[in-house]
């Protein structure tokens, strides 16, 4: 039968809910991404501003599913206020743990750990890395 | 029709467990088609058309011999009958070679919002490239195309109708014989998609008089990787190759060469030779199971289901009224990728996105949608186990704060 609560955690829920730091900025400061997955329709977009080698904000705007929108909410809480060093080994961490990957436990993945139960569901790690991926695309932008 | 024993006839049934809905994107092979395609790897797996060798031959025999299958199967000649990679590079075929030779600036190609993109990008780049118009036939309330509204739109200017003929989302179908009359009643050639039809419903493409009739052959109990396009003879006979190569060709010279008849110009370099062969014998099934037990069958499976679904709270179904065994839904307030994971865990395999049909999710004002569609194998167990599956997910989405 269906084991779904592994993958509806009530920490996604809450973001898919409620989710923090939407809604994008119109600053030259920030550098965008913009992700789309047209075989479902996720449509993801990812502002972040980093300064001083620190992310210093992360906006995110975008339609899809649940676990797509959730996690575009948990990484801007997450990511926000780490340096860029930090930001990428939690990045690379969180991306290796959807994909089965061996990764670093010493690296604390906060609230994105909620998302370790994507791994049993394929199909859905795509939705989960979407929004990661795009910030990854910012930063790349922003070197 | 006693879709219990059709199952026996599919290996993957072995999985008791399997519920399988989503045919209108790739429907499974029946065990005598899958062998069809080993055997000819296995046993005659060499070119046609070259070899003056007796395997040869026999694989030329085979493969020629599908093609008479499958122009019987649609009452059309058999030189009528094209094998293409599927539905999507015939519809190409008929956009490359006939849509960019004979449109012209100022003509108007008619099309709608239910095309798959297979049916309207090709278009696009016809309009495009020539300076003609794209013109949509509107769509009723309902979603659907009528003689009424095509007549709306339908002039002296309209050169091509591309249009489906069952709505891969909709599950409508279009009165699309009518509509070839009309059509041709104002010198305008229509191009019909049939990927959706040419399964399920019995197919005479004399009496449809359509002009070119496109299909797929892994939508159909066959493999993928081969497809259809019927043209009219009259008209395949002027329209020129879109590839050029080995097979094709009647005679080469050093600056001009002399292409053959069709179907052959129009199949260039060593076809999927297996997989028309496997179609054929997809096609002997489906006649030997019967186009309108198979078309009757479906109505059932679909007017049970979505009884019940109406039932249930907490969904919305796109096409309530729909004649064929599409139905398109969405939990309320789950998108549809949420939704399809939790049918997975059931073993409900169902269709979760926009369908490669851009437009009609537009028009229906939602972002994505859920499919399910019924075929020969599909049983009353299989509806009842999707819908308790949808029922405990909508209990499940609720539970969790959807």
């Amino acid at each position: 039968m269906n084991n779904m609560e592994n993958l509806y955690r009530q920490v996604i829920m809450d973001h898919y809910k409620n989710p923090r730091h939407k809604g994008l900025v119109n600053d030259e400061h920030y550098h965008t991404s913009h992700i789309k997955n047209p075989t479902c329709g996720d449509d993801i977009t990812i502002q972040s501003r980093v300064e001083d080698g620190i992310v210093k904000d992360i906006r995110h705007e975008g339609t899809g599913c649940s676990i797509c929108c959730s996690s575009a909410s948990v990484m801007s809480e997450v990511l926000i206020g780490k340096t860029v060093e930090e930001a990428t080994a939690i990045l690379e961490n969180y991306l290796n743990m959807l994909t089965n990957k061996d990764f670093d436990e010493e690296v604390e993945l906060e609230d994105a750990i909620a998302y370790s139960g994507v791994r049993k569901f394929p199909a859905r790690i795509k939705c989960a890395s979407i929004a990661w991926k795009a910030f990854e695309d910012t930063l790349k932008e922003s070197e | 029709m006693d879709a219990n024993r059709i199952k026996k006839d599919f290996q993957v049934f072995e999985d008791e467990t399997l519920c399988y809905l989503d045919s209108a994107a790739s429907s499974l092979k029946p065990d005598r088609v899958v062998d069809a395609l080993i055997d000819y790897n296995k046993k005659y797996g060499v070119n046609v058309h070259r070899g003056v060798y007796n395997l040869s031959y026999v694989a030329t025999e085979k493969y020629e011999g599908a093609r008479q299958i499958i122009a019987d199967f649609i009452h059309a000649s058999f030189e009528e009958v094209i094998f293409t990679r599927g539905a999507s590079s015939a519809l190409n075929m008929v956009a490359l070679s006939y849509g960019m030779n004979e449109v012209n600036k100022g003509d108007e190609i008619l099309v709608s919002e239910l095309e798959h993109h297979s049916h309207l990008l090709p278009w696009q780049q016809v309009a495009k490239a020539k300076g003609a118009k794209l013109v949509y036939v509107p769509l009723t309330k309902e979603g659907r195309i009528t003689i009424g509204h095509v007549k709306k739109v339908l002039s002296e200017k309209t050169k091509v109708v591309a249009l489906t003929h069952t709505s891969n989302v909709m599950g409508y179908v279009t009165p699309i014989k009518e509509i070839i009359q009309l059509a041709h009643e104002v010198g305008a050639v229509v191009s019909v998609d049939a990927a959706q039809s040419v399964p399920h419903q019995r197919i005479d493409v004399k009496d449809l008089d359509a002009d070119f009739l496109a299909f797929s052959g892994h939508k159909m109990l066959g493999p993928t990787g081969i497809g259809v396009l019927y043209g009219k003879k009259k008209l395949l006979k002027d329209m020129a190759p879109v590839e050029y190569g080995g097979d094709m060709i009647d005679s080469v010279e050093k600056f001009a060469s002399e292409v053959k008849d069709a179907p052959y110009k129009f199949e260039t370099g060593t076809p999927p030779i297996g997989e028309a062969i496997a179609l054929g014998e997809a096609v002997r099934y489906l006649e030997e199971l019967g186009l309108d037990n198979i078309a009757a069958h479906e109505r059932e499976l679909r007017a049970y289901t979505i009884e019940r679904m109406s039932e249930i709270e907490g969904i919305t179904i796109y096409n309530p009224c729909v004649e064929t065994g599409i139905i398109t839904f969405n939990i309320d307030g789950v998108h549809p990728h949420d939704a399809v994971t939790y049918f997975d865990g059931d073993n409900v395999c169902m269709r979760a996105g926009h369908h490669c049909a851009q437009l009609v999710t537009r028009w229906l004002d939602v972002v994505a949608t859920l499919r399910i569609s019924f075929y020969v194998y599909n049983t009353y167990e299989d509806a009842d186990q999707f819908l308790a599956s949808l029922k405990g997910a909508v209990a499940f989405f609720k539970s969790v704060g959807f």
